[in-house]
Formats: C-alpha cells, sequence, structure tokens
C-alpha cells in the first residue's frame, strides 16, 4: 500500500466568475511520473498551484505527500516546484541561487547540485539571466532536486525549450524519478513527449478531470477499432469515446481490452498515450474516472460520446 | 480521506522546526544588498556635502552673530548660507518618499513581476517567514541609515535655529529632526511594500509609493500635526521667538471679532480709522477696544510632538507591514 503523493476532495478554485477548477477529486499514488494533460485554461497551472500551496481552493481540500496540507510547513519541505518559465533570479550568479535555495531549505544537496551544474556546463559564476534558456530550466530543475524533494511538480517545463534542450530536461526529472524514487507531477501540452516519460495520466477538461489513471491500465482497457462506416453505428457492445468517420472506414475508440470480442468486419488496435489522450481531449463529456474507491479496481464510469464527423 | 491516505507521521513532522532567521538574513542581504547600497551611497554622498558645508556654517556663526539680532549676523550668516539651508531641507523632505520606494516597492513587486515569487513562495521556509524576514531587516536597516542622518541635519541646522533664523515647528524642518525622519522613512518603506504586494509591478508602485507619501507628509504638515496638542492661546503680544503660532484673531468683549489677516481686518481698519495713516494698525484696533489673541504650540513642545509623530508613524507602518505580510500569506496566484 502506498501513500497517495497528492489527493483532493472536490476541489474547486473561481478566479473572480470564471471556475479554474471545478469539483475536482484525485488520487495519485506515490512512485509515478504523473503527466497533467489538458488543453490551455483547462486548469492544469491552478491544480498545479493549489498543490504546492501558492493558491488557496476556493471549496475543497487538497492534500500531498500523505495527507498534508498544500501549502502547510511539511508540504512545503517536501515539494519542490518548478514553475512555468523557470523563473530563477536573473542577476544572481548560479552559484549565489543555490546558496539561496539551501539557505530558504532544511535540506539541500550541495554536492549534487555543483556536480549536476558541472555535468552541464552551467558556470557557477555566470548570471542566471546570462544563460541560455535550456540552461536556466536546467539550473530550476538542480535547485529543487537538490532539496531532495519526494514531490517534483513541474508546470509546463519544457515548452519554452529547443528539442534538444527539452529532451536533455526530460532525461534528468526521469533519471531522478528512477534512481531516487522521486515522486514527479508535470503539465504539458507537448503529448508525444508524454508517451516516453509518464507512467500516469490526468486528463483536465474546462477545469473538471476527465481521465485519471496508470498509463498502462488506460492502455490496456482502450482499443482502436476500425471498420466500414456503414457498420460503425450498429456497435454498441462497448462505451465509444471516439468516432472519427470516413468515407468508406471509421475509427472507433472504444473502451475495450484484448480479450473483448471484435465486431465482424472490424479489426482492433492497441491505442497509444497521443492517440488515447487526443481522443479524450476532442471529446470534452467523455470521461475515464476510477470509481469514488480510488485505486480499486472498479469499472470506469462512462460518459456520453458525441460524434465527431469529418 | 480515502483508504489509501496515510495520516501524516507525527515524528517527521516534529522535526520541522522553522528554519533559524539567521539563513533568511543572508537571503535578503545577498538579494537587497544593492538596493541597501544605494541608499548607503546616497545618504553617505550627502552626508559628506551636509558635514562640508556644515562646518563653514557653524564657523560663519560663531564669527558673525554676536549677538544673534545682529546685521552682521544677518548679512554673513543668514544671508550667506540661509538659501543654502531651505534647498536642503526642502530637497530632504523628498528622502524619505524615495527611500521608502526604491527600497519598498520592489521587495514584493519584482518577485510578482518577474514570476519569482513562485520560487521564494515554494521553498521550505515558507511565504510568510519569507516576507517577514525580508521586511523587517530592511525597515530597521533603512530607519537606521535615517536616523543616523537626521543627527547629522540636526547639527548642520542647529545654527539657523540658533540665529532665529527658523523655528523647529517649522514644517519645512520639523520632520527632518529628532525621531521624526527616521519615522518617515519607515513609514514611506512600509507603504511601497504594501504598494508593491498590492500593485505587483515596480515602476507603477513606486509611483504610488510617491504620490501617496507626498500626500501623507502634505496632509500631516499642512493640518494634522497642529492638532497632535491643543494650542495655548494668549492675549499677550510678546510670544517666544520659537512659539508656532497656529492662528491670530481679534476679539471685543470677549467675542471673537474678526481673523488677523484677510479682507476683514482691512475692512475693519479703514471703517476704524479712515484716512490715519500715522497710526499703526494694531495701535488703532487697541484703541477701539479690540484685543488680539493668538493660538501657538510653545517651542517647549518640540519633543513631546516629535514622539507623537513618530508613535503614530512607527504604528502605521506596523500596521502596513502586518497587513502586506497578511495578504502575502492569503493573496495567491
Amino acid at each position: 500500500m502506498t501513500m497517495n503523493i497528492i489527493e483532493t476532495n472536490g476541489l474547486s478554485k473561481r478566479y473572480g466568475s470564471t471556475w479554474a477548477l471545478r469539483e475536482c477529486s484525485l488520487a495519485i499514488p506515490a512512485g509515478h511520473v504523473a503527466a497533467l494533460v489538458g488543453p490551455n485554461g483547462a486548469g492544469k497551472t491552478t491544480l498545479l498551484n493549489l498543490a504546492v500551496g501558492l493558491a488557496e481552493p476556493t471549496a475543497g481540500g487538497v492534500f500531498v505527500l500523505g495527507g498534508r496540507p498544500a501549502g502547510s510547513p511539511a508540504a512545503l519541505d517536501g515539494i519542490a516546484f518548478v514553475a512555468q518559465d523557470t523563473p530563477v533570479y536573473k542577476n544572481l550568479p548560479a552559484a549565489d541561487m543555490l546558496h539561496l535555495t539551501r539557505n530558504l531549505n532544511r535540506r539541500f544537496d550541495q554536492e549534487y547540485a555543483e556536480t549536476r551544474l558541472a555535468e552541464l556546463g552551467i558556470p557557477l559564476k555566470r548570471r542566471a539571466g546570462k544563460l541560455s534558456g535550456g540552461q536556466q530550466a536546467q539550473l530550476a530543475l538542480t535547485l529543487a532536486l537538490a532539496r531532495r524533494p519526494r514531490l517534483l511538480a513541474l508546470d509546463e517545463p519544457v515548452a519554452m525549450l529547443d528539442p534538444i534542450a527539452r529532451h536533455d530536461f526530460m532525461a534528468t526529472v526521469l533519471t531522478a524519478a528512477a534512481d531516487d524514487g522521486v515522486s514527479v507531477l508535470l503539465s504539458s501540452h507537448v503529448l508525444a513527449e508524454l508517451e516516453r516519460v509518464a507512467d500516469y495520466l490526468i486528463l483536465l477538461s474546462r477545469g473538471r478531470v476527465q481521465v485519471a489513471g496508470e498509463v498502462d491500465g488506460l492502455l490496456a482497457s482502450h482499443r482502436m477499432l476500425t471498420g466500414p462506416t456503414t457498420e460503425a453505428d450498429k456497435y454498441s457492445e462497448r462505451p465509444v469515446v471516439h468516432v472519427q468517420r470516413g468515407e468508406a472506414q471509421t475509427h472507433l475508440l472504444v473502451r475495450a481490452t484484448a480479450d473483448d470480442p471484435v465486431p465482424p468486419g472490424f479489426q482492433a488496435h492497441p491505442v497509444g498515450l497521443e492517440e488515447l489522450a487526443l481522443a479524450y481531449l476532442r471529446e470534452p463529456g467523455a470521461a475515464a474516472l476510477p470509481g469514488p474507491a480510488r485505486g480499486r479496481a472498479l469499472p470506469f464510469e462512462t460518459g456520453e460520446p458525441s460524434e465527431v464527423a469529418r | 480521506m480515502t483508504a489509501l491516505t496515510m495520516p501524516a507521521r507525527p515524528e517527521q513532522d516534529a522535526s520541522l522546526r522553522p528554519l533559524p532567521w539567521r539563513r533568511m538574513a543572508w537571503v535578503t542581504w545577498r538579494q537587497h544588498r544593492a538596493a541597501l547600497g544605494g541608499v548607503a551611497v546616497f545618504l553617505g554622498a550627502f552626508a559628506v556635502y551636509l558635514w562640508l558645508t556644515g562646518i563653514q556654517i557653524h564657523h560663519s556663526y560663531a564669527t558673525a552673530c554676536h549677538p544673534a539680532s545682529s546685521l552682521a549676523c544677518a548679512i554673513n550668516f543668514t544671508g550667506r548660507y540661509g538659501i543654502t539651508a531651505i534647498f536642503v531641507s526642502i530637497f530632504l523632505q523628498a528622502v524619505p518618499a524615495l527611500i521608502g520606494a526604491f527600497t519598498g516597492a520592489p521587495v514584493l513587486a519584482r518577485e510578482l513581476e518577474t514570476g519569482t515569487f513562485r520560487y521564494a513562495w515554494t521553498q521550505g521556509i515558507g511565504r510568510w517567514r519569507w516576507t517577514l524576514g525580508k521586511l523587517v531587516p530592511l525597515t530597521i536597516a533603512v530607519a537606521a541609515a535615517a536616523g543616523a542622518f537626521s543627527v547629522l541635519f540636526s547639527w548642520y541646522n542647529q545654527p539657523f535655529f540658533a540665529a532665529g533664523y527658523v523655528i523647529p515647528f517649522s514644517t519645512r524642518v520639523f520632520d527632518l529632526h529628532g525621531v521624526a525622519f527616521a519615522a518617515w522613512t519607515l513609514a514611506a518603506f512600509a507603504i511601497g511594500a504594501l504598494a508593491g504586494m498590492l500593485i505587483r509591478r515596480v515602476v507603477p508602485a513606486i509611483a504610488a509609493t510617491l504620490a501617496v507619501y507626498a500626500g501623507l507628509a502634505l496632509a500631516t504638515g499642512l493640518w494634522l500635526r497642529e492638532h497632535y496638542v491643543t494650542p495655548l492661546v494668549t492675549s499677550n503680544p510678546n510670544l517666544p521667538g520659537s512659539a508656532w503660532i497656529i492662528s491670530q484673531w481679534y476679539a471685543k468683549g470677549g467675542t471673537f471679532a474678526f481673523p488677523a489677516r484677510g479682507s476683514q481686518i482691512i475692512n475693519a481698519l479703514s471703517r476704524l480709522c479712515p484716512g490715519t495713516s500715522n497710526v499703526s494698525s494694531a495701535q488703532c484696533l487697541s484703541r477701539h477696544g479690540y484685543t488680539q489673541w493668538t493660538s501657538y504650540q510653545p517651542g517647549s513642545r518640540f519633543w513631546p510632538f516629535q514622539w507623537i509623530e513618530g508613535g503614530w508613524l512607527l504604528a502605521l507602518s506596523v500596521l502596513l507591514i502586518a497587513v502586506t505580510v497578511w495578504l502575502v500569506r492569503r493573496r495567491a496566484a
């Protein structure tokens, strides 16, 4: 039995008259690299801000590291957050950023931080503002990891980076997750990246959780059925998430396992994470959530899929 | 709570003692040493100027002003240095506002403007300790620097008091002396910090700080200060030179007649003593039974007034900083 690294109960956040997050109930077990996916304005940053204690919920609760209130001293102590655009003090040399972070925290692995910056070729004496975007991001990540957190929260960490810097950044994150057992929660709208890194997916849409679960389980419970368009409407064996209709062939993303029977005239393919995420993003009404007793393997709730004609 | 949640282990949380303040002191020093250095250089350069001219002023007073009412004093001392002293005091009126705006406003506004608050407020120290650990040492530092500076200015200005060129209660110099200068600097810093938190941008926060400070300082100098203690009232025309005259008026038979300036007194004079140019207005009015009354603050009240002004400014500053810390705790991204 593992603890939940993040757990929310009916979590809602309103800015002015806009609900950034509504009735969000989640439980992400520790030990995952969890990806928070959704279109712009879906509430990804809001959820992260609530989890790291930068924002206060309008309603509901958010607990981290096994039941600690977000933003409490114990929570702050165990969570390192790298915000969007990886803010660092531009006028401070990298060495002073290390010193600053060491003074602001109970734990700080100076040796790790210095070794990593040396490996990355980031001179300690250079001002953070003079570093490239990728180096600034790596500096911010190094500061976060040197705190030896139990949860590393990253808000769109690679959005501004070029492909090489993006690759290097994610490699550092994955190394920390694999070697040190750091749980990771990262928001991203770079779907292609996630296939490689994430083993837990949370899909947000319009402030609500649409999909949440381990990637392996999600992929195993979804199939892409391809068959003649004329037959597609008759398919009703399993819940349909998304329909991509063509002249002759139609693709149905259905909630079915490899053992489920395939209707005559159809072919079944396994789905990839990107494909799955895209299908749900196109169908904001559909949902794949664990049941009320989170963590137990209950049948998924189903939403009413709407058709998208092509 | 779900079945998966394990309660936070108490022994682990018990070890979470607050981080020592000296660590935060290093952070504050590292991040604001440039601003504090700027204040030190600015006040230091001005102090050197005050010291050099102050020596000349003291020398000139010592040689020319025996007695202070002599013509030599008026020519060689106040005539030579009076205008300079006026400019110095007017410039100094702006100094607390400048210090407060340029050191106080950026503390939070820069973090909020550049997004670094997302770094700073998610560190283990916690954001309210971070805020307090920045604002308290910085306020003490700028107030102490201002306090030391005003001691020098008091020395510089002392001969002008002695010569009766300016009274300590003068609006132009009262808040540059004693505890008031440090208190005003403290208040300006606190206004700046709160403005930075509310406005969240450095330049507008600096502008707002200057505007609010100017309004507060003017309101205090022009209206508020004279009401700290009820003024004394006298009909004796020979007031001590250090008295701060609040208002003067004429009364007849124990009832108010007209103020001692403005159109009413001119009308009264032309009615009572028409066409007579060989009697002074005072003689004319007293001949007709009018008495001049004066309300004033005696010079002996200088220090009580200093402490009153310092006290309410300190209270205001503490309140503003408390509000700022509260906002940091409450308001979030």
